[in-house]
């Protein structure tokens, strides 16, 4: 359980986080895009990207009828294939929770939900923490929370700060994930120290995007992260997960994610307690690949049911 | 069945190590004897011997190679000087697009070089497909440009090419030195006799073959194998007007006493001892990137190998564990591998004599880390290794090593990091790292080195000139610099 930290001059102890060389860790990211996974280390690496999944379905569109379809793909990623593990989390909009709950009950697979008014957080706290409590309160295990990209970039640490608080404390025993939305953070310095921010708040995941904004997860960006997490939990001991989400859509991509992971945090990480991949067209193609590796041939998208 | 966090950690580990992803070697063949490339062709040496070149990670046989004599060495310079006089008369944009065919061919040859490299240096495949050939093609690619350009590289001057160039190179980056003596000589117009290293002559005999493919006039190119006495008879020898050497100082300095009254052009490219100083400000992960990047590249066969680490008191404790967290996650093994990090010491001499100085350094009282990690029983391998509590004295401070082995010492401000990191006969290359812009600009300033690298380390381009100050040689490599020392430029 985190114990959020009363800091008086966090806009000081912020500016203080230790920088990161652009160059340098986009190199690093390339190098490790570059593993060659095959065989049985692919078959486990796609098992795992399954295990790890948050299918997520964030659209003004979504009903009861395309959550309930999403629940029965990701509780039976592919029918009459038992072998093929159930994934981590159906993630949906706070409005859609009850669905999800009621679809998902008696599986292994979480309820998480998006709130604190995603994607953009422009609106009140109050709101906010109830935005989150009525979430939970309907059945939701996990809360996918962002933070306030509009404080963060003015220097308001503080008010970032009471919010992550805030809703750690209106989660009560859900988990709180908490979006930076790199994309809007412009430098892998404000990562940097938005991560030790959420960390040091009580976060109990962060994750890089929403999945709204341009660029979403990237190699880089999710090391700069990963290497943030490694040395919070070296000061702390505390260890906090990680979430990839946006524009992952191929099982490379995936496995790329759990190569930066497995060289960055080591393999304590490589659970869905500690990792996890938001996507919402990954699955199919995790799917398709594993069958390929299986049989040695691809086949037609026609026998990969849609959600 | 769900899988408790305990066994999906345990099976990660097992599967992360990676299943082995062997580059395949099928498209490559290694003829089972060569001789000399003399005249265009490649030619039985008057000298009759041959001698082995071996497989450092397998110590298997790959190829016998010629060894060159006095006779075949004389062959060999009267070609180049022969090909000299239509080479030299060739109009300028001739020779450029010789020089680009050569380096389109060696990009579309560029798995196969890759593979021989790998096998017969002993270097992971994915340096030497992702550095060694597409540097060595791209310094081709520059000196291309340059063939038709002398007059504006050098205004108000008269570039005239020299004559033949004796060239003797290392066993540490075999395709990409010969790229870096060949190109330039013959972007000025003079022709080659060029002495790869004994221990890793196949690339040059694949690239011998690709003058061959590129039609290149015969003579314009020359390669010579065998062992010192060979590159002693090369560099000597009358005919040769101009001798650029690398390896170590030891025998840079012989040479330079050799030819000392010859009136022949010298360029030397020495040993390093180079410094890798991290201040207090910098971005830490990326600086671990940089030191590991610059001592455990190529297995430290680099010249300006960061084989001294210098760190800002301050940090050098979060520094070293991250260091140390970092080596443990570098895979030693095969070396075609694609996801081997550390390959094998290029040859069992090469081993000794790293073996050798780190004894010296747990004698003088250093500390040593190396993390677990199991060498093949075949071949020969050195595991990733660091010293700290080291002395300015020891000899793992003050003497080239050569090989995977980082010697860790500690300063207080920017004044004594520059008195460490110059107390030292070399002065090939610097690494700084720092946030501070004005810091980095007043280190480069200071440092006597021929590179300084700023936040980042080991990085190549052929634009960029390479070379050092004091024991570590002198003339430039690369760039418009490295015309000169193959032009008349009176």
């Amino acid at each position: 359980m985190a114990t959020a930290l009363s800091l008086t001059h966090l806009g000081s102890l912020m500016r203080g986080v230790r920088s990161v060389d652009e160059v340098g860790a986009e190199q690093r990211a390339a190098e490790l895009a570059k593993r060659s996974i095959k065989k049985a280390s692919k078959l486990w690496a796609l098992d795992l990207a399954i295990r790890c999944m948050d299918l997520t379905t964030l659209e003004g569109s979504d009903t009861p009828g395309k959550v309930t379809a999403l629940c029965a793909k990701g509780i039976r990623p592919k029918p009459g294939d038992a072998t093929i593990p159930s994934v981590a989390a159906i993630c949906v909009y706070p409005a859609r929770v009850p669905d999800a709950a009621t679809h998902l009950k008696g599986s292994t697979v979480k309820v998480a939900s998006v709130a604190t008014a995603f994607p953009s957080g422009q609106s009140f706290t109050s709101i906010k923490v109830t935005e989150t409590e009525d979430a939970v309160k309907a059945g939701a295990h996990e809360i996918d929370m962002v933070i306030d990209r509009g404080a963060f970039l003015s220097g308001d640490y503080q008010h970032v700060y009471d919010e992550i608080v805030a809703i750690k404390e209106a989660c009560g025993n859900a988990h709180l994930k908490v979006i930076l939305e790199t994309g809007e953070l412009g430098t892998y310095d404000a990562v940097r120290r938005a991560s030790i921010l959420a960390m040091a708040a009580g976060a109990d995941f962060i994750k890089t995007s929403t999945g709204k904004v341009q660029p979403a997860a990237t190699l880089p960006v999710s090391l700069v992260m990963m290497e943030a997490i490694r040395d919070f939990v070296r000061e702390t001991g505390r260890p906090v997960g990680f979430k990839a989400a946006g524009g992952i859509r191929t099982s490379k991509q995936a496995i790329a994610y759990l190569v930066l992971l497995y060289e960055t945090l080591g393999s304590d990480w490589m659970t869905p307690d500690l990792f996890r991949l938001g996507a919402s067209t990954l699955l199919n193609d995790v799917l398709m690949q594993i069958e390929k590796e299986r049989t040695g041939v691809y086949q037609s998208p026609d026998y990969f049911t849609i959600d | 069945m769900a899988i408790t966090k305990k066994q999906s950690a345990a099976l990660a580990k097992q599967v992360f190590e990676y299943a082995p992803a062997p580059e395949s070697i099928d498209h490559v063949k290694i003829q089972p004897r060569y001789g000399l490339f003399i005249g265009g062709k490649m030619v039985e040496p008057h000298s009759k011997k041959h001698f082995p070149t071996i497989n450092p990670a397998t110590e298997k046989k790959l190829a016998e190679v010629a060894e060159a004599d006095e006779i075949d060495v004389d062959r060999a310079v009267k070609a180049a000087g022969k090909a000299f006089e239509s080479w030299s008369h060739l109009a300028p944009s001739q020779r450029s697009r010789y020089l680009f065919r050569i380096s389109r061919i060696l990009q579309e040859r560029a798995r196969e070089l890759a593979v021989v490299e790998t096998m017969d240096g002993g270097k992971p495949i994915k340096e030497s497909r992702d550095v060694d050939i597409p540097l060595s093609a791209a310094h081709f690619f520059y000196y291309a440009g340059w063939a038709d350009k002398l007059e504006w590289a050098f205004p108000n001057r008269k570039p005239r090419p020299l004559g033949v160039a004796g060239q003797v190179i290392p066993w540490n980056f075999p395709l990409l030195m010969l790229a870096w003596k060949i190109a330039p000589a013959l972007a000025a117009g003079n022709t080659v006799v060029l002495k790869p290293a004994e221990t890793t002559p196949l690339s040059a005999m694949l690239f011998a073959d690709i003058c061959m493919q590129a039609e290149l006039p015969p003579g314009v190119v020359n390669i010579v194998t065998g062992a010192g006495k060979t590159g002693s008879l090369v560099v000597s020898h009358p005919g040769v007007k101009k001798v650029a050497f690398t390896g170590s100082t030891e025998v840079g300095k012989l040479i330079q006493k050799q030819l000392a009254g010859s009136g022949k052009k010298l360029t030397l490219e020495l040993g390093g001892k180079a410094a890798n100083i991290v201040f207090g400000d910098a971005p830490l992960d990326q600086a671990v990137e940089g030191i590991v990047n610059g001592i455990y590249f190529n297995q430290g066969h680099v010249c300006c190998a960061g084989s001294r680490l210098l760190v800002q008191e301050s940090i050098a404790e979060p520094l070293m564990e991250k260091l140390k967290r970092r080596l443990s996650t570098l895979r030693l093994g095969d070396p075609l591998d694609k996801n081997t990090d550390i390959g094998a010491i290029n040859s069992r001499a090469q081993l000794e004599k790293i073996q050798g100085l780190v004894e010296s350094g747990i004698q003088e009282g250093a500390e040593l880390y190396q993390p677990e990690c199991q060498l093949p029983e075949k071949g020969f391998w050195f595991p990733p290794t660091l010293f700290t509590n080291v002395s300015q004295s020891y000899r793992i401070a003050r003497e080239e090593i050569f090989g995977p082995v980082l010697s860790v010492l500690t300063f207080r401000t920017p004044a004594e990091a520059v008195e460490k990191a110059n107390n030292t006969p070399y002065g090939l290359s610097a690494g700084v790292w720092t946030d501070k812009g004005s810091r980095i600009l007043w280190m480069a300033e200071h440092l006597r080195a021929g590179v300084v690298w700023a936040n980042t380390f080991n990085r190549f381009d052929p634009t960029s000139p390479f070379g050092g100050y004091k024991e570590s040689g002198f003339g430039r490599e690369g760039g418009i610099h490295g015309l000169a020392p193959y032009l008349d430029l009176n």
